[in-house]
């Protein structure tokens, strides 16, 4: 009864950390989380998809490497709240305006990574695959985007971290996940609110990068194979 | 959606718009103010360690790490988490600190690897014309650093004219106030106006520094030599 009072009176005093917030208020925060799980998760894979056949693009005519890959830094340059901004007589405040503009700034990473991965891949392999009977799609798929799988996940990991990161921003349009949690408790000086919702954006970067990295260990067996073999 | 732009060009070209103490000039002058003084602070505070830490050959792990966790932690959480201190009531401190926060990864790490990049070969080889540690540094490592310790500083600065936006979002001043107060007033030309100007100056500061750039390069007297020489 006494702990309950004093936890209660976490809200009250407006702590930076208060545990009743965790518990009266868990059903805004799962949300929150839900709705930037997913806004970061849709751009992240609509990102890969658009940068993918990019990458191919430029590796297959370089005449548009200085075009595809100028493009996409530029519009890194672009400050987030400018780009929602811009995307705002287009999109309405949708989180399709928040997802547009997140899957623009994967762009610059993702193309940059898949791009430099296929082009690692050595030329005898690419022949060896040839001489076996392999057709460009077959070899594209079987042999040269495992290869440059490494690369890519590099790439990934990256464009989630920052992609999760720059979500908050979203809640300039009320599409910002935990952001919408970090803008009210701004305006509402809530501590706990803004504190909370900060740390699990960061926790969500750092569980989003570790899967990533799990996943790239699981797709990509040879590699340890390979440093165990160096090692022994 | 097709009077958009036009009524973009009428803000834009509104004489009134541009003055006062909410005006766009002013705005731009608080913009440029805020991003120039944390840049040059956050270089004041990145560059020597990065650059000794770099001759030294040291911290490796922590130029990466550093540069990592600069990228997962949201410059508004930053932001707001100021907001709701003391420091709320200190002018543009706030921002300034969160900007210099956000430049430092990029200018750290890039100035590390570019002197780790350095052919080691080469510093061998000053070492055994005779040349100090100082000289080494100061002839050497830092012109084949430049280019690297440039791209970081290219992007730290792009990255915090960028971010000084943001500070819109939790009251602070800037170009992003244009579009907040824009939002707020359910202005859309005047969203779009602001978002145009904010953008426009990001884009100005890599043209310059990509020029800069260009022209101060140690290395390009003798890059342009080579190129000249039958």
């Amino acid at each position: 009864m006494t702990g309950e009072r004093a936890a209660s009176g976490c809200l009250v005093a407006n702590d930076w950390i208060c545990g009743e917030y965790l518990r009266s208020r868990s059903g805004e925060l799962t949300d929150a989380t839900v709705q930037h799980v997913w806004i970061t998760v849709a751009s992240v894979l609509i990102g890969l998809a658009v940068a993918l056949p990019l990458a191919l693009l430029v590796r297959a005519r370089p005449r548009f490497a200085g075009p595809v890959l100028g493009l996409t830094t530029l519009l890194y340059t672009i400050p987030s709240l400018a780009m929602f901004s811009l995307l705002l007589p287009v999109f309405g405040l949708s989180a399709a305006l928040v997802v547009t503009g997140l899957v623009l700034y994967s762009l610059t990473i993702l193309v940059r990574n898949i791009l430099a991965g296929l082009q690692a891949v050595p030329e005898e392999v690419r022949e060896a695959a040839r001489g076996m009977g392999y057709g460009p799609f077959r070899l594209l798929v079987e042999v040269e985007l495992p290869l440059a799988l490494p690369a890519l996940m590099a790439g990934l990991r990256i464009a989630t971290v920052s992609t999760v990161a720059l979500t908050t921003v979203g809640a300039l349009v009320g599409k910002g996940g935990l952001g919408n949690l970090i803008d009210d408790g701004v305006q509402t000086t809530f501590k706990a609110q803004v504190l909370t919702a900060s740390v699990l954006c960061v926790l969500l970067a750092a569980v989003a990068d570790l899967l990533l990295l799990g996943a790239q260990r699981l797709l990509t067996p040879w590699s340890r194979a390979r440093a165990a073999e160096a090692k022994s | 959606m097709g009077g958009v732009p036009a009524e973009v060009w009428t803000w834009l070209t509104t004489g009134s718009n541009w003055s006062g103490p909410s005006g766009a000039w002013h705005r731009l002058a608080e913009h440029v103010y805020v991003s120039g003084v944390s840049l040059l602070l956050a270089c004041a505070i990145a560059l020597p360690v990065a650059l000794w830490l770099g001759h030294i050959g040291r911290g490796g792990a922590l130029a990466v790490n550093i540069s990592n966790a600069g990228r997962a932690v949201p410059v508004f959480a930053v932001l707001a988490l100021f907001m709701l201190t003391p420091l709320r009531s200190a002018g543009y401190l706030p921002t300034v600190i969160a900007l210099v926060l956000f430049a430092i990864p990029p200018l750290l790490t890039n100035a590390y690897t570019g002197m780790r990049e350095v052919d080691r070969s080469v510093v061998e080889a000053a070492r055994g014309m005779g040349m100090s540690g100082g000289q080494i540094f100061a002839r050497v490592e830092l012109p084949l650093a430049y280019p690297l310790l440039m791209t970081g500083l290219r992007s730290a600065a792009v990255q915090v004219v960028a971010t000084a936006t943001i500070a819109s979002m939790v009251g602070q001043g800037g170009l992003g106030r244009i579009i907040t107060a824009g939002f707020n007033t359910y202005d859309t030309p005047q969203v779009v106006a602001g978002a145009l100007l904010a953008a426009g100056l990001a884009l100005l500061v890599e043209a310059v520094l990509i020029a800069a750039d260009r022209l101060f390069s140690p290395l390009r007297r003798t890059a342009a030599a080579r190129t000249a020489a039958p």
